[in-house]
């Protein structure tokens, strides 16, 4: 028996109020199993104990959802009798430390936690973001990341349509890499993880149980130190094809009507799914570890509960129908294993070796679960204009070369390109615009997924930028023509027991409630990851927000790219030339200071109604939002791919301001000659505010009288990922 | 100075090609194996004394040819010379 000291409740992460709860619970120590147990359950990744008050009062439904947050994923009805379901997960920590394995098992997690809900994934998505490019490690880290991500993806079959990758030296020691998953299921086939049915059989199907990832779901929740990398060796190591195995095993079990409940084994693997299903039916559970198949030799009950080794998951079965799954898995080539029953006990009991482990009430761990309101103050910066003498004074193209030259402005096409974004052959708009469409497979109605986030602007006011992370996403789906249903949101920040950080996680969370009520666009799924910090220095607040939408009609949809010359461009909403926290300022001005642009969400709605109604009506086919480098960016990005230019004639005091300014809930459109009346009429209608700038032209950029070739922006849009990739 | 590297996945972490190998082999009927691991052998020659070779071995390995965090290494001389 290990002797449970101080120190060993305190390397659990466990404060002695909490294990002062423990003894009282148990009315005795706990064994070292029960302790790991405890600490698994109750560390921030599983318990939500910094987060759950503040993400309690989010928005979770609208007409569309079926299933909201507190399954394995969301689940709207996306009509027709057919489901999306998705999810959206960090793997941070696990990135850092080994980039390629860590990105391709975030993968795999997100995936899982898809197809255990019955949906055949279709699509994935990531959030990736570094330090700033010249820091050491961040080569290593993009390359072994984006590789990893497309190992996994495209050895699966599964196209990776869409994401972000940013640079910001908040991220130097602490990546973030948010993966998103989203699936179809029929509507009326949708599995969950609460278990029922006492005497019922607790199986573990897929890959064996190593000491992979100890206490993974404890790590990722402290914060990293300068001896972070000596924890090194609880790596796990994803293995796609045992997924693929597993995802297809399960779609097979899945036609029949076998399966009472359901859940993949993630953070803190047999522990979690074990506890969760149990405690969400009300019911008890006993496991026989000695029927847990391992892959070492000589494993404690500790390791067992806590591995997290991949590709794997917990199901409930009626016993009579085991054979039947037993026969699909082993066909599969995946292990099968009956390793306990549900009682009625409300306890989870463990034994191992004939002895029991552990012996907990259910109740303890779940509803037990600290959860804190912890001390929280919102801070914003000073509202400090630039002055006018810093602004340059430089002709606007110039400008423009240098931004889309930058790091964060650039074209993504090297990171992409990578990730097989077609396999299944439904990915019906590609990567690279504001969102990606999905044929839902053999109909003609499509899934527009997007994911977004603008964290300088939530550093600079956590009120602003949770409105505008949501607003961005309901724009890029809006964009394309489709209807925004619902959101995943991933939450990553530093660490909340620091009053500014919990503030401007309460802050930003105030404003996604906003955006998300105002617009009609809940949050159905999600993660948490706090303590993102590295020697005491907090990331910026990075609130991912992976978006949804529907496209009825896979035959009206909008893209970003110009199409014909004479085309008439109109920005749609009001550019007042908002320049604090904009690219340009935070980038070529390098001034960080001031307010991120205010989001006035009734304009959000409004403008963004009538676009999807110009698409919708085939008055437009070519719309593009803008947000991240302004208006001109928008221009560009829409002029690269027919290599079709614009005319601008702008007469403004503060041409750059007003060329790159990124107020928000504005659109670029382009709008054909014989349209434009009806266009107009319509915008007019609407109250929408909208400004004739210019016209589309030959494969070349005029703004009054500079221009330049469409051809040599190209070169040095595409170029840059090559160009800082090739240097020693 | 001719040397080998063998690398191998560190004990205890999965290694999915030894489990395909694994599989594949019992599937052809051969019985009475366990624990494949796969690794890869890399032969160097290099201009310099043995001591001096091993020192420029560990640092090629620790830079490059080997994932310190899931495999191990070891330098291997083809035969006393």
């Amino acid at each position: 028996m290990i002797k449970i000291t101080k120190e060993i409740v305190e390397e659990h992460g466990i404060n002695s109020e909490e294990y002062d709860f423990i003894l009282k619970s148990l009315n005795r120590e706990p064994t070292i199993t029960e302790l790991g147990i405890f600490s698994a359950m109750w560390s921030e990744h599983c318990s939500y104990k910094s987060s759950k008050y503040w993400l309690s009062q989010l928005p979770t439904k609208n007409e569309f959802v079926i299933q909201g947050p507190g399954e394995n994923a969301g689940v709207i009805d996306i009509g027709d009798g057919y489901a999306a379901v998705f999810k959206m997960e960090s793997h941070n920590h696990p990135s850092f430390i080994e980039p390629y394995q860590g990105a391709a098992t975030g993968v795999g997690g997100i995936l899982r936690d898809v197809f255990t809900m019955g949906a055949r994934p279709v699509a994935l998505l990531n959030s990736i973001r570094f330090g700033e490019v010249s820091h050491e490690k961040t080569k290593h880290l993009l390359t072994g990341v984006v590789s990893g991500i497309g190992g996994y993806g495209n050895c699966m079959g599964i196209p990776t349509v869409g994401g972000e990758v940013e640079f910001n030296s908040s991220y130097n020691d602490n990546i973030l890499v948010n993966a998103m998953c989203v699936g179809i299921a029929k509507k009326d086939k949708i599995f969950y993880s609460k278990a029922s049915g006492i005497g019922n059989s607790v199986v573990y199907v897929g890959s064996k149980t190593g000491r992979d990832g100890i206490h993974g779901a404890t790590m990722a929740s402290a914060e990293f130190d300068e001896n972070s990398e000596e924890k090194r060796p609880t790596v796990q190591v994803g293995d796609p094809f045992s997924e693929k195995l597993l995802l297809e095993a399960c779609m097979e079990l899945m036609k029949m009507d076998v399966i009472v409940a359901i859940q993949d084994m993630g953070a803190a693997g047999l522990t979690s799914s074990a506890v969760e299903m149990a405690g969400k039916g009300n019911l008890g559970i006993e496991l026989d570890l000695d029927k847990v198949p391992c892959r070492e030799e000589k494993m404690s009950a500790y390791e067992i509960m806590l591995s997290e080794s991949q590709e794997r998951m917990l199901m409930i079965l009626e016993p009579d129908k085991e054979n039947v799954a037993k026969e699909i898995f082993e066909k599969w080539e995946l292990d099968f294993s009956v390793i306990g029953k549900l009682t009625d006990t409300n306890r989870l009991i463990i034994n191992h070796q004939k002895e029991t482990k552990a012996d907990i009430i259910l109740d303890i761990l779940e509803k037990g679960a600290p959860s804190y309101k912890r001390p929280y103050e919102i801070n914003i910066f000073d509202d400090e204009g630039i002055k006018e003498d810093t602004l340059i004074n430089d002709n606007p193209i110039s400008i423009l070369k240098k931004m889309i030259a930058s790091p964060n402005l650039c074209s993504r096409k090297w990171v992409w390109e990578q990730y097989d974004h077609m396999v299944m052959t439904d990915t019906v708009l590609l990567p690279g615009g504001d969102s990606a469409i999905i044929r839902v497979h053999g109909t003609n109605k499509g899934l527009s997924v997007t994911s977004d986030s603008t964290p300088r602007y939530c550093a600079s006011d956590p009120y602003e930028g949770g409105k505008q992370a949501v607003a961005e996403a309901w724009r890029n789906l809006i964009s394309v023509g489709s209807l925004p249903i619902a959101i995943t949101d991933c939450m990553n920040f530093g660490n909340p027991e620091k009053k500014d950080i919990m503030g401007q996680f309460a802050g930003v969370i105030k404003g996604m409630i906003e955006a998300c009520n105002t617009l009609n666009f809940p949050v159905v799924s999600g993660n948490v990851s706090l303590y993102n910090e590295t020697n005491g220095k907090g990331i910026n607040p990075t609130p991912v927000i992976g978006g949804v939408g529907v496209v009825e009609n896979l035959d009206i949809f909008s893209d970003q790219n110009l199409k014909r010359k004479n085309d008439f461009i109109l920005i749609i909403g009001k550019t007042t030339g908002h320049l604090t926290q904009s690219i340009y300022a935070n980038e070529l001005l390098n001034y960080k200071k001031g307010l991120p642009p205010k989001v006035n969400l009734e304009e959000e709605l409004k403008n963004g109604l009538a676009i999807k109604e110009l698409i919708n009506k085939r008055l437009i086919d070519t719309s593009h939002d803008i947000s991240d480098g302004g208006l001109l960016i928008a221009l560009t990005e829409m002029s690269m791919k027919n290599i079709i230019g614009f005319e601008l004639k702008i007469e403004k005091d503060n041409l750059n301001s007003y060329l790159f300014g990124e107020d928000q809930a504005r659109y670029a459109i382009a709008v054909e000659e014989n349209k434009i009346e009806d266009v107009r009429l319509l915008l007019n209608e609407k109250n929408v505010f909208f400004e004739e700038i210019g016209q589309a032209c030959k494969d070349k950029i005029i703004i009054n009288n500079n221009n330049i070739s469409i051809l040599e922006l190209k070169e040095i849009y595409e170029n840059w990922f090559n160009n800082y990739l090739s240097k020693a | 100075m001719k040397l080998n590297v063998k690398i191998m996945p560190k004990n205890g972490v999965l290694d999915p090609q030894g489990k395909a190998i694994e599989n594949s082999l019992s599937q052809l009927g051969f019985k009475n194996f366990s624990e494949i691991r796969q690794g890869k052998i890399i032969e160097i020659d290099i201009d310099a004394d043995k001591d001096q070779a091993i020192n420029i071995t560990d640092e090629m390995c620790k830079k490059l040819l080997v994932n310190l965090i899931i495999e191990d290494y070891e330098i291997i001389f083809d035969r006393e010379e």
